[in-house]
Parts: C-alpha cells; sequence; structure tokens
C-alpha cells in the first residue's frame, strides 16, 4: 500500500462496505470571531474516516479534536463561526450545509459520544426516553416501539435490567452506565460514523477499559466507522486502526495506529510518545515532557506551528519558522504522511532516542 | 416524601405563628391609637377617648390582648357591644374598628377579586415575559435581542405607580379603551371586562421581570452539553429549545412565578388602588388610614398564610420539575 491509496475518496453516493470512506474531510478551518481576536480553532485539516474502521485523533488539550468532530455534525453556531473548506459524510458535502440537511444526518449517518456523559444527559428526562427520542425522530414508529428499541439498545451496550434502568433518570445511573447510555443512543439509529469524544476521560480505570471494549465490540457489530479522540496513546495502541495526530488545529501526522506508535515521524508525536510511560519501560527511563506550552490560538506561531517547541528546529533553521510544511509521505516508510521540513524524520527520531 | 412535607408544614406554621406575634407587637403596641382615628382629640375629650379604649379592649395588658386575639383564631370569642354579645367564630380575626363588620367578611368577600386579578395578571406576564425572554435568548447577541432586552429594562424602570395612573387616566378615563372596574353583582361580563385594564398592565409590567429571568436562564441552559446532545439526535430546533431547553430552564422560573403570585395574592395595593378594584389590598391600605388594627392584622395574616402556602407549593412543585431533588 502507498501513501496515495490513502488518499483515495468515493467520489459519490453511499459508502457500504469495509474500508469505504464515510468521512472525507479537506481542508477544514474553523475560526471563532471572538472580543479578543479570531480563534483558528482547526486549520487545513484533511482526514478520513473509513467503514469498519477505527480513527484515532490525538493531540493535546486545545489542538481542536472536538471542535472539528463537532463540525461533522453541525453543532457550531453558524452565525459564530466561520468555516471553510470541505466535510463530505457520505456523499453529502457539509460545510454549507442547511439545518435541515444536518436534522436528516444526525444520528442516522453520523452521531457522537461526547466528553462529559455527566452532563451530556438530560437530567429531566428518563434515560430510554432520550433513546427513543432518536429512534422516533428518524423513524415513523409508535412511543411504544420506540421505547422497546430504547430497551434493546441499553441491554445491547451491556446494561443490566435494562427495562427497569430504561424508566431511571440519568442521576440514577453511574458514570460508566451514563456513557454506556450513551453510546447506546449514539448507535440507536445504526449510524456510518460514530465519533466517540474522549469516552473514557471521566471515568475511573477499570470503567474506562469496559467503555473501550464496548466501542470496539460495538464497531464490530455495526460495522461502522469510529473517530475515537483521545490523549491517551495507550488507548489508540489498543483500539486504533488509523491515527491524525493534531497539533494546534492542524493535522501534523497521520498513519496506522500501532506503526505511528511504534515508530513516530513528527516530532511532536515523538514527543508525545517521550511523555508517556510505554509498556516496555522498565521504569528507568526519563519521562520528558514536551518543552513549553500549546500556542495561542488567537496567534499562531509562523510557519511550522510547533517550531518555538520543537527540540529539532535547529537541524532545519529558518524554514521552520518561515514556511508551513505540506503534508508529504514520510521518507522510507509506507502509508505515512507527515507535515515537518526534516529531511529524514525517522532516521532524525531514532538518533535521538538512542543518544538517550 | 411524607416527612419532607411534614416537616415544610411544621416549617409554614411556625413561620406564620412568628407573622403573628410580630404584627401583634408592632401594631398593637405601637404608637398608633385606634381611638383617635375613631374621634379626634377636638372632638373628644379624654375620658371619651380612653372610654372608647376600654370598649376595644385596648386598655387591658397586652399580654391579654394577645392571649385573647391567639384563642379566637382557634375557637373563636365572644365580643360585647353596648351590652351585646356578639360571637365571632374560628378563625376569628375581630371586628373592624371603623365598620363594625367582622373582619372575616371584610377580608373574604374582597378576596374573590383580588385573586382574579392576580391570575389573569399572572397568565399574561407568564405569556408575554416567557415568549419574549425564549425569543432574546435564542435570538442573542442580536438587534433583536437588545431591542427586546432595552425595551424591557426602559418599562421596567419606570415606577409602577406612575405607568398603572397613565395608563388607567388614558386607557380607561379618557379615551375609553377599556372599560371601569364594576363589581361582580352587576354581571360577570362586565365585572371581567373591568378587570382588563388593572391585569393588562400588571401583567405587563411583571412580564419585563420574567423576560429577563427567561432569557437568562434559557441561555445558561442552552449552553448545556445536553442540549447539544439533544441537537445531535437530529430533532427539530424548535424541540430542541421548548423540550430540552425551556424544560430545564423552567425549574428557577417557576420557583420565582409561585412567590409572585402569593405575592399578587396578598394584594395589590398600587393597582386595585387606581383602578378602584374592591380587593383586599386596597381593603388594606384604607385600614391604614384608619389605624384599623384589627382589619391590618387579618390582612397580614392572611398574607402570611398565602405566602407559606405557596412556599410550600413550589418546593413540592419543584420536586416534580426536578427529579434529582424528588428522590433525595
Ligand atoms: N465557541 C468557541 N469560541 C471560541 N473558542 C472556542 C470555541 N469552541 C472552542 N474554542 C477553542 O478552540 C480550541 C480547540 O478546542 P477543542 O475543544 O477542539 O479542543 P480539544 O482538542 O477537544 O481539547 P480537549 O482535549 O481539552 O477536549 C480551544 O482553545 C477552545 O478554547
Ligand atoms: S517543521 Fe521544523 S519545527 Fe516543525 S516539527 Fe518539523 S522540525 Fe520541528
Ligand atoms: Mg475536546
Amino acid at each position: 500500500m502507498t501513501a496515495s491509496t490513502q488518499q483515495f475518496t468515493t467520489t459519490s453516493g453511499e459508502a457500504s462496505q469495509a474500508g469505504d470512506v464515510v468521512l472525507d474531510v479537506k481542508d477544514l478551518s474553523i475560526a471563532f470571531p471572538t472580543e479578543e481576536g479570531l480563534v483558528r480553532a482547526v486549520s487545513d485539516l484533511t482526514y478520513q474516516a473509513r467503514l469498519g474502521r477505527t480513527l484515532a485523533i490525538v493531540g493535546e488539550s486545545g489542538s481542536g479534536k472536538s471542535v472539528s468532530s463537532m463540525a461533522v455534525l453541525g453543532l457550531h453556531n453558524p452565525k459564530r463561526t466561520q468555516i471553510t473548506g470541505s466535510i463530505k459524510l457520505d456523499g453529502n458535502e457539509l460545510v454549507g450545509a442547511s439545518q435541515a440537511t444536518f436534522q436528516k444526518l444526525r444520528s442516522t449517518t453520523a452521531a457522537m459520544v461526547f466528553q462529559d456523559p455527566q452532563s451530556s444527559l438530560h437530567p429531566f428526562h428518563k434515560v430510554g426516553r432520550q433513546i427513543a427520542e432518536a429512534y422516533r425522530t428518524h423513524h415513523k414508529v409508535s412511543k411504544a416501539v420506540a421505547h422497546k428499541r430504547a430497551v434493546e439498545m441499553l441491554d445491547l451496550v451491556g446494561i443490566p435490567t435494562p427495562a427497569r434502568r430504561a424508566l431511571q433518570y440519568p442521576h440514577e445511573f453511574s458514570g460508566g452506565m451514563r456513557q454506556r447510555a450513551m453510546i447506546a443512543l449514539g448507535l440507536v439509529n445504526d449510524p456510518k460514523l460514530l465519533i466517540a469524544d474522549e469516552p473514557t476521560t471521566a471515568l475511573d480505570v477499570t470503567v474506562q477499559a469496559q467503555i473501550l471494549d464496548l466501542v470496539n465490540d460495538m464497531q464490530k457489530e455495526f460495522g461502522s466507522a469510529v473517530i475515537l479522540i483521545t490523549h491517551d496513546l495507550a488507548v489508540v495502541a489498543e483500539t486504533a486502526d488509523d491515527i491524525l495526530v493534531m497539533y494546534a488545529g492542524r493535522g501534523v501526522e497521520k498513519g496506522d495506529a500501532k506503526e505511528v506508535l511504534a515508530r513516530p515521524s513528527h516530532p511532536y508525536t515523538y514527543g508525545l510518545l517521550q511523555s508517556i510511560p510505554s509498556a516496555t519501560d522498565d521504569g528507568t527511563g526519563d519521562l520528558k515532557a514536551i518543552r513549553g506550552a500549546p500556542p495561542s490560538l488567537l496567534n499562531l506561531p509562523t510557519g511550522c506551528s510547533f517550531h518555538p517547541r520543537c527540540d529539532f528546529q535547529p537541524l532545519v533553521g529558518a524554514a521552520c519558522i518561515e514556511t508551513l510544511p505540506e503534508w508529504r509521505p514520510t521518507p522510507g516508510l509506507t502509508n505515512r504522511q507527515l507535515r515537518c521540513h526534516l529531511e529524514d524524520p525517522v532516521a532524525t527520531l531514532q538518533n535521538d532516542e538512542g543518544a538517550k | 416524601m411524607l416527612t419532607y412535607i411534614l416537616r415544610r408544614a411544621g416549617l409554614a406554621l411556625s413561620v406564620i405563628l412568628a407573622t403573628l406575634v410580630t404584627t401583634f407587637v408592632v401594631f398593637f403596641a405601637g404608637p398608633s391609637d385606634p381611638a383617635q382615628s375613631l374621634c379626634p382629640e377636638n372632638r373628644c375629650n379624654a375620658e371619651r377617648l380612653q372610654a372608647i379604649r376600654v370598649n376595644l379592649g385596648l386598655d387591658r395588658p397586652l399580654t391579654v390582648q394577645f392571649v385573647e386575639y391567639f384563642k379566637g383564631l382557634f375557637v373563636g370569642r365572644d365580643f360585647e357591644f353596648a351590652g351585646e354579645t356578639t360571637h365571632c367564630g374560628a378563625p376569628c380575626l375581630g371586628f373592624s374598628y371603623h365598620t363594625g363588620r367582622s373582619v372575616n367578611d371584610e377580608l373574604f368577600t374582597r378576596f374573590p377579586n383580588t385573586v382574579v386579578l392576580a391570575l389573569m395578571a399572572a397568565v399574561i406576564f407568564t405569556i408575554v415575559g416567557i415568549t419574549i425572554g425564549i425569543f432574546a435568548a435564542v435570538k442573542r447577541g442580536s438587534a433583536t435581542d437588545r431591542i427586546l432586552i432595552g425595551g424591557s429594562q426602559v418599562f421596567g424602570a419606570i415606577p409602577y405607580y406612575i405607568l398603572a395612573l397613565l395608563f388607567a387616566l388614558y386607557m380607561v378615563t379618557f379615551w375609553r379603551v377599556l372599560p371601569q372596574y364594576s363589581a361582580f353583582s352587576e354581571g360577570a361580563g362586565v365585572y371581567f371586562a373591568g378587570m382588563i385594564a388593572p391585569a393588562l398592565i400588571l401583567g405587563l409590567v411583571t412580564s419585563t421581570s420574567y423576560t429577563r429571568y427567561t432569557r437568562n436562564s434559557m441561555i445558561e441552559t442552552l449552553s448545556m452539553d445536553y442540549v447539544r446532545t439533544a441537537r445531535s439526535k437530529g430533532i427539530s430546533e424548535r424541540r430542541v429549545l421548548v423540550n430540552h431547553g425551556l424544560r430545564a430552564a423552567m425549574g428557577p422560573i417557576v420557583t420565582i412565578l409561585g412567590l409572585d403570585i402569593a405575592a399578587l395574592l396578598t394584594g395589590t395595593l398600587i393597582t386595585e388602588k387606581i383602578f378602584e378594584v374592591d380587593g383586599i389590598g386596597r381593603r388594606a391600605l384604607q385600614a391604614l388610614f384608619d389605624d384599623d388594627l384589627p382589619v391590618i392584622m387579618g390582612t397580614v395574616l392572611m398574607a402570611a398564610v398565602i405566602v407559606v402556602i405557596f412556599n410550600l407549593i413550589v418546593d413540592i412543585g419543584y420536586s416534580f420539575i426536578d427529579p434529582r431533588v424528588r428522590l433525595s
């Protein structure tokens, strides 16, 4: 496989079998005009999600993971958001699409499990009703049928005594249960794409693993595409097929998830990996956080946004500060793309690793 | 739940009791002299005044008077007027010094007028206030929002009695757009027609605060994660706003609504006075001018009971709105 196969796009209509591109994002930029100035949350983002595969989007807090994903469901206030580029969801162009278009596609074609299960369910509505509402919106069925479907979904996501649970309110659920209910809600209309936005951050460790397993199982069951947003690289290693690394609203590296983690080719990905304990660590290796802090989105650094924090910038010189690196295949690797000026990034990073 | 209600009821009773004692002390031990207002000094000499005081029972120690009053509330009491004994059944609020009618009569015959006015106003201010509030919240930051909120602030900032006076003067007296108040005995049609003017101005002015409560509460809930979840289900925007946004925003509004209705039921002094609605507010005002202690006590007690009951209704009602309150 070459990098160009990754760029392959379904030209029109519906994605129907594993590997088909269901979401095709191109040069997506999202900015919020605020009193302090224009917040450029996402810049020139390009990626694809395919049926039957899990794409992990990783990056530090504020790198634009949630903002870019919410645009897929049209959840930004159009009056307060500037969106350019293209988002093609199952053949439908969504940038500039009407609310009616979004209403039709939400939940049926793409659904989202939000970051915080504590606050994402309506506190005054019964859990079953919240799921049934999503079903009834897109299917002409009676309340009773929709309720039955909601109970089935709760059962499917592993909630015990689902019939009883469906009649309870969210505050009667534990955090993990709520997240299961959110996943049930996300899948009730059998969407082609499920976006799970840090589905486990608010949960304790044992529950985290269960939720991830559930997401994986559900993907197999429904054959949908999954976008898993996370900053936990261990989660990526276990669950994702593909990975997109984001920095300050831009994609910086993408490829096969396990390969990227095993052999990062972008200094930022490398830095992220250095900052977490790895399974092979004997505990003596130093953990090294990336120096500095993410840049202000009001005033992004020129050239490569990562340059003020990059240890390898001196190897390249002025180009990093002056010119924004374009996507290119990583030299020496197949099925990998990155945005960095380093001539031979893989070797450079490996030398650095060896020097430690 | 039952213990909760019992505890609340106990609390309610003690509030009423405290109000009773306080008003009694303030009015009966205060500087007012009902004898003087019944018969000014230039007409009555000192003995005559003293005789009136004895007649009213005002010469006896305060504690005795209080015990009598308190007893009257629960078991009734007997009054002696010019050698004749009149029984006043529980809850006995006594007799007006001025009209000689029983306070219960004075208040309960007028209470329905106050209730009609209060409820008509409440219908107007909830519908108008909440609708405009939702609209402003949805359009927040836009020119529409600024006009609605600015307008309601200006309207709300003008002293109410001036607005009410102008409204009465033009709409009722000069232009005769709306009819004057007339008693129910003159026919239900003219009675309710006469209530339109006072209810309208009272409702519209009160609606300005509801516009602001609703707008703020809606803006807060519309930024909640669960509203985003609702939208992500593909339901219509109207459903998102009403079934999800407004549903959650109603909590604080219902609380204030209950207390406001209670306040209106205790009598709208200015409105009733200006539009000559024969309600308990206007009667209370008259009693204050007259130093008519039993009527004053009666209206204050009645107000306390209404407020306390509505507090209870609001709390219990709230637990039906918010399931998290219901179970804990
Ligand atoms: N409506 C908005 N107006 C202005 N700025 C916004 C708005 N929404 C998001 N942002 C900003 O956009 C940036 C990207 O936010 P986003 O939520 O996508 O980050 P994230 O990658 O999901 O981070 P996290 O891991 O913390 O969830 C943040 O700096 C955020 O403050
Ligand atoms: S382009 Fe330059 S600054 Fe940016 S990551 Fe590569 S080496 Fe570092
Ligand atoms: Mg996020």
